[in-house]
């Protein structure tokens, strides 16, 4: 076998709730990225994607914003092979699917993008690949590494994971979009149960850019459907729903006390990142998973090895930061 | 034989309306009586031509990349059903586009329903003649911005032009801002109501104070500006 | 094809050399919409060796022709160009015109201004230009024409059809009762195809075995057809009138001619319960690996899985089966064997399979239990079926709300993009069987109800009689989320009802897909083996959509029932009764008229090479090895061309493709482009 082909630092483009509600998510990202021995290199200077507000005004515009992403990111990535960028928020996802779809078909968006971006400076030549973390995890780090740094095998903790919306709609890029498995294959590969449930592809309504009952979009709305994602994924016997959107996973911890009381059904189903989760399997330290910064989480797992044993594991594995 | 020949008379003959031309106007039309009562016109009534657009269904199809095959819609109605939200629409998605193409832009443009879009995609992916319904949506809320027929007080269009506000100006939005934001704007009681929420995530570093910002805000600006001429 | 019109032909025309004729066609507006007629009609006159050049508005009409013929008698013209449509729809037209006249059909060539230039061209001008140097390109051409005879080939009087359904068993039924010899060929043990699993038929919901086994009875016993089942075509050689067509025989290991269909053996079966998938039943039940598909198959003959009988899998068994075999008509070491007929025509009656439901996860299927396609219900429903005609849950209890969902697989365009004609109506009818048979609610969920044919229309008012709930909104999923407590332990549909505006949320007990029709798998090979095409769907593509729905572009290959397209039971009958008609036709007028293009080889031209006789597809070239010269066979050969493609020294030529005509053609067109 030739040597190792696969790069081992990603473009990482982090998104606006990045540092916000979707905090975790981000650290927890990468620590576990460190550990497995890749590394996330921030986009320097990205700007914001557009999310699904800016095509709601205009939308070349938004075509633009996440263009100027791509093509930074081909920038600072010289030579003629495919640059990956990483985007864990799915809407940002989604946003710069988009994008790279837009600049890479022939027409006249691409012509419209490739003058502005000129006028800025930049140019894309199309090299850019918008990639998920968790098609990474699964693809190109690989489900034998995944496993191969589990210390603490999460045996009998079943969990259900959640999909969402944008990361399998409209583009399903590496998983089937009406039954798709890529995260509970990362469950299994960590030792836990995954949750066979018949909701893991219905919106939340968090789409309503963060959280409708905070802001106040559509409270009713978000609430029915995050109470009726909890609910079922509760009788389905999962100790914990992952998710890998900030939003969805902010409506699935953060309203569950009003929704017992508006449903007259108490709740209390533990919620957090797929990342998270395979961050405690590795024995990484619970502080740089983010676990502190999630409202309702609990495993019911024996308490994680002693620091030593993570350390020498770490060490083991000759990558990433020990500490 | 009696009683059949009775039941057999030739029935008097009503007379001949006179043709009119004026619009029969609708039994539900009720009118204003009373202090409080408040008129609400009738959702059905019958539309006449004159009050139809004929080209808003070909207006649409331009604003969407693949927009035209909207056309070949069958009302089917699985995008209304797989829609999460449509419980909480005016006019369900297939609603939208057959009102659509028969062309009654008002109804359309005023409807609350693209900006009750969560942007789920489900129609998208389920819909049998693969139309891009969720584009479509976007396409009704850049119209109803620029036209001004949106629901005035509902968050979401609000928030949209802060958030457009902000990335335009930072080049990247930071939440507890355009939250407060909107707060202010639409629904101050909420802020109380989710203050203890708040101070949860704040205390978690879930909310930053600080404004987010790139550092070429400027460039960011010209290429809006570019794309758009 | 050139009909028989007893042609004799007179003194080949040289006198005065060629005179040629020029008639321009409008077509309605088709041609003269776009080009100026008149002007090509002009410029045609200019031309060297035109006589006489005319336009007409409908040239193939009566009116038309008869321009031709006049002329030709009158001596005015002696060859004859028709600047028209394509050859395809008038060449045989104008050639019989040419005849009438008086001359050889073959002093005519046609130059089709219509579907290569009017149909194509959106300049006006140019269009003209164009159909200029067409007419110019056909008039040069025409003048070097020789003098040929329109050749007669045999047809033999034996056909096949290949494919034993309704649509086989029927059209085989009435060629043999024309007093011809049919072999029907059928892939499974039994003839009946998919009729032979439905429990009822729409719209007289008519027991399908019992109208369908008198017409399996009557092939099993007509003098005149020889039944092939267990059987497959592997190779077709040959021409229309005369196929040489191999059929291979796969081995049941027991002896069709002894085996009475008594059933012992399948009992006596060590086996002692089925313990394999029974594929006739759709996978609802098990068989054993000794087993007859259902109790009418014919022929009456027990078949053994190699893939599951043990004394395969091991060889170690008592064979308790040959034991009560009374007439000892077991012979297990049966092989394949093969059969090679010669035919005539041959009648393609392959069938349909339905749409694989699994492809569509968000209906469940596969996924929960309780969720049936159409067909694996028509096996409930069924009398001689697993449950013995009772519809129930895979638990054995009776549902109380059934669900039906129309469209499955059809009209969309992540699957596939037609309607499947049928649907509409067995969901009714099946809504209609479960009502009766179990009391059930019904909801049938559609988009639009297609009842077009006779009686149809009354048999969905005769439905809506009954209580079925009609819900006008396609599913958008199966789900056994319970949203409220009304759904606990159900499986609940939802859909838009787009007639009441609301999305509704129905909990089932049973749902059943009504899945649509698709070509059959092996469709592309079977086409091949065949020479015929198949449309982009996958369905084998007909002459003409409307007026030649039977026969192919393949003289005397013909299609019959669903193999051409999704329909039901009477428009399938019918069109197999078409397609045994126009083999009949040619039967028994005994002789299709050819192509007078054969090829012939030039005796001096001739070195010897030899490369011609390998290459001929059809082995009409002979090699006269003392003088070292080939000579092809007229009567065998099929005018394909390949040996005048290859011959070195351009010995071989191709009558009505010779070398200077083509040149003269091409000259023709760039002369004036």
């Amino acid at each position: 076998m030739s040597a190792q082909t696969v790069p081992t630092r990603y473009t990482y483009f982090p998104g606006c709730s990045a540092e916000g509600v979707g905090r975790a998510f981000t650290e927890s990202l990468y620590a576990v990225f460190e550990h497995l021995g890749y590394g996330l290199d921030e986009l320097d200077d990205w700007n914001c994607c557009g999310a699904t507000a800016w095509p709601s005004v205009d939308q070349d515009q938004a075509h633009a914003l996440s263009a100027r992403n791509l093509a930074l990111a081909e920038d600072r990535a010289p030579g003629t092979d495919p640059v990956d960028v990483l985007a864990s928020c799915t809407g940002c996802y989604r946003a710069l699917l988009k994008a790279q779809e837009a600049l890479g078909t022939v027409g006249p968006t691409q012509a419209k993008l490739g003058r502005a971006l000129a006028a800025i400076g930049l140019d894309s030549e199309g090299r850019a690949r918008v990639r998920h973390p968790v098609d990474i995890l699964l693809n190109e780090i690989g489900l034998d590494r995944i496993r191969e740094a589990v210390v603490r095998p999460l045996t009998g903790v079943k969990v259900a994971s959640y999909y969402g919306c944008q990361l399998i709609r409209p583009f399903s890029t590496f998983d089937d979009q009406h039954d798709p498995t890529s995260m509970d294959r990362l469950v299994e590969a960590v030792g836990a149960e995954p949750v066979d449930w018949p909701l893991k592809t219905r919106c939340c309504g968090g789409s309503c850019y963060c959280g409708g009952p905070v802001i106040g979009a559509m409270p009713e709305a978000t609430m029915q459907l995050s109470y009726a994602l909890l609910r079922e994924a509760g009788k389905r016997g999962a100790d914990v729903i992952v998710t890998i959107c900030p939003l969805c996973q902010f409506n699935l911890e953060g309203f569950q006390d009003r929704m017992a009381k508006r449903f007259g059904h108490p709740l209390d189903m533990a919620s957090g990142f797929i990342t998270q989760l395979m961050g405690m399997a590795m024995g990484i330290d619970e502080k740089r998973l983010g676990i502190q910064r999630l409202l309702r989480w609990r495993l019911p797992v024996a308490p994680a090895p002693e620091p030593a044993a993570v350390g020498a594991a770490a060490a083991a594995e000759g990558g990433g930061d020990a500490s | 034989m009696g009683a059949l020949a009775q039941t057999l008379e030739a029935p008097t003959q009503a007379p001949t309306p006179e043709p009119t031309l004026e619009p029969i106007p609708s039994p539900a039309h009720r009118p204003v009586t009373g202090k409080r009562k408040k008129w609400r016109p009738v959702k059905d009534q019958s539309k006449f031509e004159a009050q139809l657009d004929p080209g808003f269904a070909a207006e649409i199809a331009r604003e969407v990349e693949d927009g035209e095959l909207l056309h070949q819609c069958i009302q089917c109605g699985t995008c209304s059903s797989v829609c999460p939200v449509s419980a909480y629409m005016d006019l369900t998605p297939r609603r939208l586009i057959a009102m659509t193409r028969a062309g009654a832009r008002d109804d359309v443009l005023h409807s609350v329903s693209p900006w009750v879009c969560v942007s789920c995609y489900a129609c998208t992916v389920e819909c049998p003649k693969r139309i891009p319904i969720t584009e479509i949506m976007h396409a009704l809320r850049r119209i109803s911005l620029r036209e001004k027929t949106y629901p005035r007080r509902f968050t979401t269009p609000v928030m949209t032009k802060e958030f457009v506000d902000m990335i335009e100006d930072r080049g990247r939005s930071t939440e507890s801002w355009i939250s407060m934001k909107l707060y202010l704007k639409t629904n101050p009681t909420l802020l109380l109501k989710n203050a203890g929420l708040a101070t949860r995530l704040f205390r978690q570093g879930r909310i930053g104070v600080k404004r987010a910002s790139i550092r070429k805000r400027k460039e960011l600006r010209t290429l809006l500006k570019a794309v758009s001429s | 094809m050139l009909p028989e019109t007893g042609f004799t032909p007179e003194t080949p025309s040289t006198n005065g050399g060629p005179r040629i004729g020029v008639y321009v066609c409008h077509c309605g507006l088709n041609i003269a919409g776009k080009v100026d007629v008149a002007a090509v009609v002009e410029f045609a006159s200019t031309l060297p060796n035109v006589a006489v050049s005319r336009d007409y508005k409908f040239m193939c009409s009566d009116p038309g022709q008869e321009l031709i013929e006049q002329d030709l008698r009158d001596g005015l013209v002696n060859r004859v160009v028709v600047a028209s449509c394509s050859p395809l729809m008038h060449e045989a037209t104008f050639r019989r015109a040419t005849q009438e006249g008086g001359q050889s059909p073959f002093y005519f060539q046609m130059a089709s201004i219509r579907e290569l230039v009017s149909w194509v061209t959106l300049d006006g001008d140019e269009a003209t230009e164009k159909a200029k140097a067409m007419v110019a390109a056909a008039v040069r051409r025409v003048a070097l024409h020789e003098y040929l005879e329109p050749r007669k080939s045999e047809v033999r009087g034996d056909i096949m059809v290949v494919g034993g359904g309704i649509a086989g068993i029927h059209a085989a039924l009435v060629m043999a009762d024309a007093g011809k010899h049919v072999y029907l060929v059928e892939r499974e043990s039994t003839i009946g195809g998919h009729m032979a699993k439905f429990d009822k038929t729409f719209p007289t919901l008519d027991c399908a075995a019992c109208i369908l086994t008198p017409k399996m009875s009557a092939v099993r016993m007509h003098p005149n057809i020889t039944l092939w089942t267990y059987s497959d075509v592997v190779g077709v050689e040959g021409f229309t009138g005369d196929f040489t067509v191999r059929v291979r025989h796969r081995p049941r290991y027991v002896r069709e001619d002894l085996c009475t269909g008594c059933l012992e053996c399948i009992e006596a079966c060590i086996h002692k319960q089925g313990k394999f998938e029974d594929e006739f039943n759709e996978g609802l039940s098990k068989r054993k690996p000794i087993y007859i598909p259902f109790p009418q198959a014919t022929p009456a003959v027990v078949v053994v899985d190699p893939e599951t009988c043990i004394w395969f899998k091991t060889g170690k068994c008592p064979q308790t089966c040959i034991e009560a075999c009374e007439r000892d008509a077991f012979d297990f070491e049966q092989t394949e064997t093969f059969d090679e007929v010669k035919v005539g025509a041959i009648i393609l009656a392959t069938g349909f399979k339905t749409f694989d439901a699994g492809k569509m996860p968000e209906y469940g299927y596969g996924l929960y239990p309780n969720v049936y396609t159409s067909l694996e219900v028509e096996r409930l429903l069924n009398a001689a079926g697993p449950t013995g005609g009772e519809v129930v849950l895979r638990d054995g209890s009776s549902p109380k709300v059934v669900g039906i969902i129309h469209c499955v697989g059809s009209r969309d365009a992540k699957h596939n993009l037609w309607c499947s004609k049928v649907c509409c109506m067995y969901s009714l009818k099946l809504a209609h069987m479960v009502k009766e048979r179990t009391g059930a609610e019904v909801y049938n969920f559609y988009i639009d109800m297609r009842t077009p044919g006779k009686g149809y229309e009354e048999f969905y008012d005769k439905i809506l009689k009954e209580g079925v709930h009609m819900v006008r909104g396609r599913v958008a999923g199966v789900t056994d989320e319970a949203a409220s407590p009304e759904e606990e332990g159900h499986l609940v549909i939802r859909a838009e009802d787009t007639l009441i505006g609301s999305v509704r949320r129905i909990p089932v007990d049973m749902v059943i897909l009504a899945v649509g029709v698709e070509p059959q798998p092996d469709a592309q090979d079977v086409r091949r083996l065949f020479n015929i095409s198949c449309g982009g769907e996958g369905f084998f593509t007909e002459r003409h959509p409307k007026l030649a729905p039977v026969s192919t572009f393949t003289d005397g290959v013909f299609l019959a029932g669903a193999c051409q397209g999704p329909k039901d039971i009477p428009d399938t009958v019918a069109q197999a009764g078409a397609a045994a008609a126009e083999v009949l036709a040619m039967v028994d007028r005994g002789f299709v008229m050819l192509e007078a293009n054969t090829a012939h080889i030039d005796d001096e031209l001739c070195s010897g090479c030899k490369t011609c006789v390998g290459l001929c597809p059809f082995s009409a070239i002979a090699f006269d090895e003392e003088r070292k010269k080939a000579s092809v066979n007229e009567v065998v050969c099929k005018g394909c061309g390949v040996c005048v493609a290859a011959c070195p020294s351009g010995a071989a030529q191709q009558h009505l493709f010779t070398d200077e005509e083509i040149f003269a053609e091409i000259e023709g067109v760039l002369a004036y482009v």
